[in-house]
């Protein structure tokens, strides 16, 4: 086991750096940009010293960045890039096009505000803004989850085919130091096997990759039927839904190989005989754990329920685990403009109907790097029971600590 | 020394039929291309009318591998398959970039100039047919003047970029400009570029009966015209030495070019184009067609 290892003291962007390298990665694109820059850098130390025996694609933005890893990908490499915010919604295309043609790629997101204006600090709108597009999105809580994340998320994505973005918050986790085992070569190997392409690039069976395709199906030239474009969403959706077991399946034989495990699609702290439910994703829900510390301090039963998969969505097990609870607080670091918290829409909407379901209140904060303190969650929670104590069950989203 | 047309491979990777309009160059250059490359290739195309040209799913018309891509990210993405390739041991493969010229001189040439500045190994070869087809013949940046597309509805006011000269610029080891209407000009360019490695630029034109307003059957005339103008020049710039090739290169001897005039009358793009505009191109071509000879003469000493 590797847990008899030292750990190293390492920022989670060399967390995720070192993920790729002992993921032994064969092309790296990616573009600098604030907070994910050091990914970048490091990995071309590596790439530049021969430590990492890879191809390194210096490109000129993200959107060629993203652009190398389907190419590469498609031909049979396994890839790796990174980015933040504005550089996630310059690719925005590529983020598409990797999803539509089902590459295994996985993308490190060190989460970051979206500008206008300008910030660098972290939230987590970025992410949010491209959850349709047919990736898997896995939120990390401290640095060891993210190098383990990023292992786990290369089997996930060659397995189903389809592209994994590893979020990590910027800043709170990609620039600060924290004690990670990094497990050994010989053990990420014996866990991650080689990549193989499901089609192959080959002048000896040549094939016409993503062209234009009809709405309906049509025939092959043997006279076979094959999907039309919805077809092959509906397999797209029904890899994404097969990853909802996968992705506990690989949290658990990662957890059997290398001890450690990190709750599959979500994750809990003292939710048992919990009342209320505080939800987060990301490493606000560490924040929401010393909250809930100092609120059973007083006598109030909560809980946290982590969302560590955010597409696919857990509704089952949003359903069951918050199945008898009063209440549900949920905390969003990104706003889907005009209405809600996305998380919170999602954990709603899930609930929906369902036996037991506790009302959901919805909180927005830390926008922009704005600092979230266990006490401003304690007393979030604290708002929402008394206003759910009154009678209250539907209530317009809080932001928190905004003073306008 | 230049291949003659009864001396092209037979072997076929552009199948019989495909999307393209009728009487399309597209798919005459494709076929040399293709013969050049012997097939062991994988191409990385664009939207536009080659992605039409390359057939519908599950069919395709084309026998080489070919992997569609976004529209602004060509070189970009022939730079991945390109380290794809070296990744995995695989040096048999010529990675090609074909795009059109609106995919090539506008949205894709951040990506474009980003590869050659690498100095990527890949060729790039931008096809040519004057506008964005495959939306509706709307201009792009290698629209020539006075041509009317949907944007342009009176004719274009400006000049097209060059892109071979921007590529140069670049400092890129092999630059061509051909003409789809001269399959062995072609050829003998993509097949010298085939031996070569590092980032290789060829800018194809390519007639195009839709989007000109001519018939058909005239696609290899019209094609020939505009070389005999001097507004399309076959030639090649390897390591920096300039030459003119093929009919360009006859034409620098004989000195009898054709004229602007000649050339847009041929063609309902340029109806109700001014006398004064016919002039200014002339005159600007001119300078141009002589730049381009005393380059030949000169690096020819
Ligand atoms: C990002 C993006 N913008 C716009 C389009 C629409 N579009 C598809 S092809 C095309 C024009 C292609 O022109 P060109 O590259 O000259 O090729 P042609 O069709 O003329 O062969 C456009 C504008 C697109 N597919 N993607
Ligand atoms: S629009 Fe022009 S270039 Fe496109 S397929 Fe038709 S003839 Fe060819
Ligand atoms: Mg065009």
């Amino acid at each position: 086991m590797s847990d008899a290892r030292a750990a190293s003291v390492i920022t989670g962007n060399e967390a995720a750096a070192t993920a790729a390298k002992l993921a032994r990665v064969q092309v790296v694109a990616a573009y600098p940009i604030t907070p994910q820059s050091s990914v970048v850098e490091t990995l071309s130390k590596w790439v530049q010293s021969g430590e990492l025996s890879a191809e390194f694609v210096t490109v000129e933005s993200e959107h060629s960045a993203l652009a190398v890893c389907i190419a590469a990908s498609t031909v049979g490499a396994r890839v790796f890039t990174a980015t933040s915010a504005n550089g996630l919604a310059y690719m925005n295309e590529q983020v598409w096009w990797a999803a539509g043609a089902r590459l295994p790629i996985v993308m490190g997101l060190a989460n970051r505000a979206m500008a206008a204006p300008w910030s660098v600090l972290n939230d987590q709108q970025d992410s949010m803004s491209v959850r349709d597009a047919g990736w898997a999105q896995l939120f990390c809580r401290d640095n060891q989850e993210i190098l383990d994340t990023f292992l786990h998320a290369y089997r996930i994505a060659e397995e189903l085919r389809v592209p994994v973005m590893v979020c990590y918050d910027g800043f709170l986790l990609s620039h600060t130091v924290m004690p990670v085992r990094v497990p050994d070569q010989a053990e990420v190997d014996a866990f991650l096997p080689p990549y193989k392409p499901a089609i192959p690039i080959d002048p000896a069976d040549p094939r016409n990759l993503n062209p234009v395709t009809m709405a309906d199906p049509r025939a092959n030239r043997d006279g076979e039927l094959r999907g039309g474009y919805m077809e092959l969403r509906a397999m797209h959706q029904q890899a994404l839904t097969e990853a909802l077991d996968l992705i506990p399946a690989v949290d658990a034989e990662f957890a059997e190989r290398f001890g450690r495990s990190w709750g599959g699609l979500t994750w809990e702290y003292r939710l048992d005989d919990a009342e209320v439910a505080v939800i987060a994703a990301g490493s606000l829900g560490m924040e929401l754990t010393v909250a809930v510390d100092a609120l059973r301090s007083e006598g109030v039963r909560a809980g946290v329920f982590g969302i560590r998969a955010y597409r696919p969505f857990p509704a089952e097990a949003v359903r069951g685990r918050l199945a008898g609870k009063d209440l549900a607080v949920v905390l969003d670091k990104a706003v889907s403009y005009g209405y809600e918290g996305p998380v919170c829409a999602d954990v709603r909407a899930a609930l929906l109907s369902a036996e037991g379901a506790p009302d959901v209140f919805g909180c927005v904060c830390g926008l922009g790097g704005r600092d979230v303190s266990a006490t401003q969650l304690a007393d979030a929670v604290r708002r929402a029971r008394t206003d759910h104590g009154r009678g209250v069950r539907i209530r317009e989203p809080e932001w928190l600590d905004v003073r306008l | 020394m230049s291949t003659r047309i009864t001396d092209l491979p037979s072997t076929e990777f552009v199948l019989p039929g495909n999307r393209a309009c009728a009487g399309c160059s597209l798919g005459i250059g494709l076929r040399a291309i293709t013969k050049a490359l012997d097939g062991k290739m994988v191409m990385a195309v664009p939207a536009s009318c080659l992605t039409v040209l390359g057939g519908m799913y599950p069919t395709s018309s084309v026998a080489v591998p070919w992997v569609n891509v976004a529209f602004p990210s060509t070189a970009a993405a022939a730079s991945g398959l390109a380290a794809g390739l070296r990744a995995t041991g695989r040096d048999d493969i010529t990675v090609l970039a074909m795009a059109g010229d609106g995919g090539t001189a506008d949205i894709g040439i951040q990506a474009l100039s980003g590869a050659a500045e690498r100095g990527e190994d890949i060729i790039y070869l931008c096809y040519d047919n004057e506008a964005y087809m495959n939306t509706g013949t709307q201009r792009s940046g290698a629209t020539p003047q006075g041509a009317r597309t949907t944007t342009t509805w009176t004719g274009k006011g400006e000049h097209a970029k060059d892109m071979c000269r921007i590529m140069e610029a670049h400092g890129v080891g092999y630059v061509a400009s051909t003409s789809a209407v001269f399959p062995t000009d072609v050829y003998d360019k993509v097949a010298k570029a085939r031996g070569l490695s590092g980032t290789r630029y060829i800018h194809m034109n390519t007639p195009c009966p839709s989007g000109w307003s001519f018939e058909p059957k005239d696609t290899v005339a019209i094609g020939k015209l505009a070389v005999d103008a001097g507004l399309v020049v076959l030639y090649e710039v390897e390591d920096g030495r300039f030459r003119l090739t093929g009919r360009s290169a006859s034409l620098a001897k004989s000195g009898r070019r054709k004229t602007i005039a000649e050339y847009v009358a041929a063609q309902g793009r340029f109806r109700g184009i001014a006398d004064e505009t016919v002039a200014v191109v002339q005159r600007w071509l001119d300078e141009r067609w002589a730049g381009f000879v005393s380059r030949h003469e000169a690096d020819a000493e």
